[in-house]
């Protein structure tokens, strides 16, 4: 299982960094972002641990709910700015009608 | 079951690596980002068809209030607070392997039983997600001006208590590892990694933290793929591990642009030296202030004006201000174009947020290199709360701390007007010798009202 584990890592590794060759500056911070959500990924492990371990005292409980709030702060949070922010450059393209609630919350 | 579960991971994992390369390009980022979107959604319910699965009410409670905070932080964050929010968001992604190392420990008295690969990539994911945490929260901390931005070091020793405070923290865990099952012993581990995220990132100028934010995010990354290890959950180890590698090849990219290397980033200290010298230097010189008539008569009658924006236009919610003033000038005949510094602001793409946002035109924002041999053909150069990246001594002083970082070449254009609260260096703390030179004139005040003034008089031209 861990052999099977580790070249999972491995290549995962390489797709990371073969996914990455050339971005735009202006692509920079969404990406970050973006890559950001997906690290709430942890959130799995939180929903594992709570649910699968028999023995867990009210401590570790308290301590799971909160990392899998942290988690879905991470994933649901990451994914909305960056969806915010990409929704920024659409500028480019003549303004929808859409994109009026959006900036309208932007400027708040 | 498990197939079934297996296969709507690799279906997650195809989604995530699609979507990332998505947001690699200008026009499939934002549906990049949906499909990444997609796939955690998908990942997440896989993991909820486990079998076995249940606490149920606890799991909903912690996602509810992950939603709760997470959604209205995410809506409603200003353009411009966009950065400290991606750190924070960041990290609580580390803080939560921390605490889920950390339940491990206990629900399994200290690891007793485990295979050994299991306790070290818990005790390598309590590491490094506390150090996020806490480095995330002090980037947070230093953009949101909690925090100072300058760097607050401990001088020489600094290295030594960081090596020391990293050397506690793998004693606990080595000691985890030789049997201790002292809840002590996971806290210590816990603390001594909180210690040294807030010790690495608070030397580290506020300049730097886009690339200290990103390489955070590489390092939650790679924690979430050591607890997906620890868990066995390929999901886990996949999206963590893609999150590592391309968050390092991402932070490399963005020290580049900024002409910085990343250990000497982490090494910290940006701004020490330089900023004495640079200041006495300067001391004797003067500096020309103007006001908002004689600014509107030198662009409404000039041919072209480079307007370089900065934090200080982002703090003032300047840009929409901003582009009815270049309406204006555009009405009077005036080429108009934004140049956009790489770094410009506080995070890589800041500035193009923001433009974009108050409808500028795509066409007129330019980036370093293709509008930087215009400056000398520009006849004013507007600097609208912009200030490092417009520093000629990054080209002339080799003993300046932004010595070789790439500038925007403001300074060769006919006439520069800076717009600016006042005399204060900028973000890494060094005084700009662009504004004592003479062809530039100072207008002193809130980028905002200043350039309302400014519309104003163009107005009664």
């Amino acid at each position: 299982m861990l052999l099977a584990n580790l070249a999972i890592l491995v290549l995962a590794g390489f797709v990371g960094f073969a996914v990455i060759s050339k971005v735009p500056n202006t692509l920079h911070t969404p990406l970050m972002s973006g890559t950001n959500a997906i690290h709430g990924i942890v959130l799995l492990g939180g929903i594992l641990v709570l649910g699968v371990d028999q023995d867990l005292s009210a401590f570790d409980k308290f301590l799971l709910v909160v990392a899998i709030a942290f988690g879905t702060i991470n994933v649901v949070g990451g994914f909305l700015v960056t969806d915010r922010m990409l929704g920024m450059f659409k500028g480019k393209q003549p303004a929808k009608a859409g994109r009026e609630g959006e900036k309208g919350t932007a400027q708040r | 079951m498990i197939t079934v579960i297996l296969g709507l991971y690799i279906i997650a994992f195809a989604l995530f690596i699609y979507g990332l390369m998505g947001l690699t390009g200008p026009r499939t980022a934002v549906r990049g980002n949906l499909i990444a979107a997609a796939g955690m959604g998908l990942a997440v319910l896989a993991t909820l068809l486990i079998p076995g699965v249940g606490n149920w009410a606890l799991i909903v409670l912690g996602v509810v209030l992950g939603t709760v905070v997470g959604v209205p932080a995410a809506k409603q964050v200003k353009m411009t607070a966009m950065p400290q929010m991606v750190a924070l968001f960041n990290g609580v992604g580390g803080g939560a392997v921390a605490l889920i190392a950390w339940v491990e420990f206990n629900s399994t008295a200290g690891f007793a039983g485990e295979p050994t690969y299991v306790m070290v990539s818990s005790l390598f994911g309590a590491i490094v997600g506390s150090v996020s945490f806490w480095g995330s929260l002090v980037a947070f901390g230093k953009l949101q001006g909690v925090v100072p931005s300058r760097p607050i070091s401990l001088g020489q020793p600094q290295q030594v208590v960081n090596a020391l405070v990293l050397i506690g923290a793998v004693a606990c865990a080595v000691t985890i590892g030789l049997g201790g099952s002292a809840e002590l012993l996971i806290i210590g581990t816990l603390l001594f990694a909180a210690a040294l995220g807030l010790l690495v990132v608070l030397p580290i100028g506020g300049a730097d933290m886009p690339v200290v934010i990103s390489l955070l995010n590489a390092l939650t990354g790679l924690s979430a793929a050591a607890a997906g290890l620890a868990l066995n959950n390929t999901a886990m180890i996949v999206a963590g591990m893609i999150v590592g590698a391309s968050g390092s090849i991402l932070t490399n990219l963005m020290a580049k642009a900024m002409n910085r290397s990343i250990p000497a980033i982490v090494a910290g200290g940006f701004g020490g030296g330089g900023v004495a010298v640079g200041s006495s230097e300067l001391g004797d010189k003067t500096v020309r202030e103007t006001n908002a008539a004689d600014a509107a008569v030198q662009m409404a009658y000039g041919n072209e004006v480079i307007v370089v924006p900065g934090y200080g236009m982002a703090v003032a919610q300047a840009q929409h201000t901003v582009r009815d003033m270049a309406k204006l000038l555009e009405d009077k005949g005036v080429e108009v174009k934004y140049a956009i510094h790489p770094v410009a602001g506080r995070m890589p793409g800041h500035m193009n947020v923001l433009l974009a946002e108050a409808d500028v035109p795509y066409e007129q924002l330019k980036e370093m290199d293709e509008i930087n041999d215009e400056f000398a053909r520009a006849d004013v150069a507007l600097v609208i709360g912009a200030n490092d990246v417009t520093n000629p001594a990054a080209r002339n002083d080799p003993n300046s701390p932004i010595h070789g970082m790439p500038i925007l070449n403001v300074d060769r254009s006919k006439s520069v007007i800076v717009l600016k609260r006042s005399m204060s260096p900028g973000f890494a703390g060094i005084e700009n010798e662009l504004y004592y030179s003479p062809n530039t004139a100072m207008l002193f005040g809130d980028a905002k009202s200043s350039v309302e003034s400014v519309i104003e008089e163009l107005k009664a031209l």
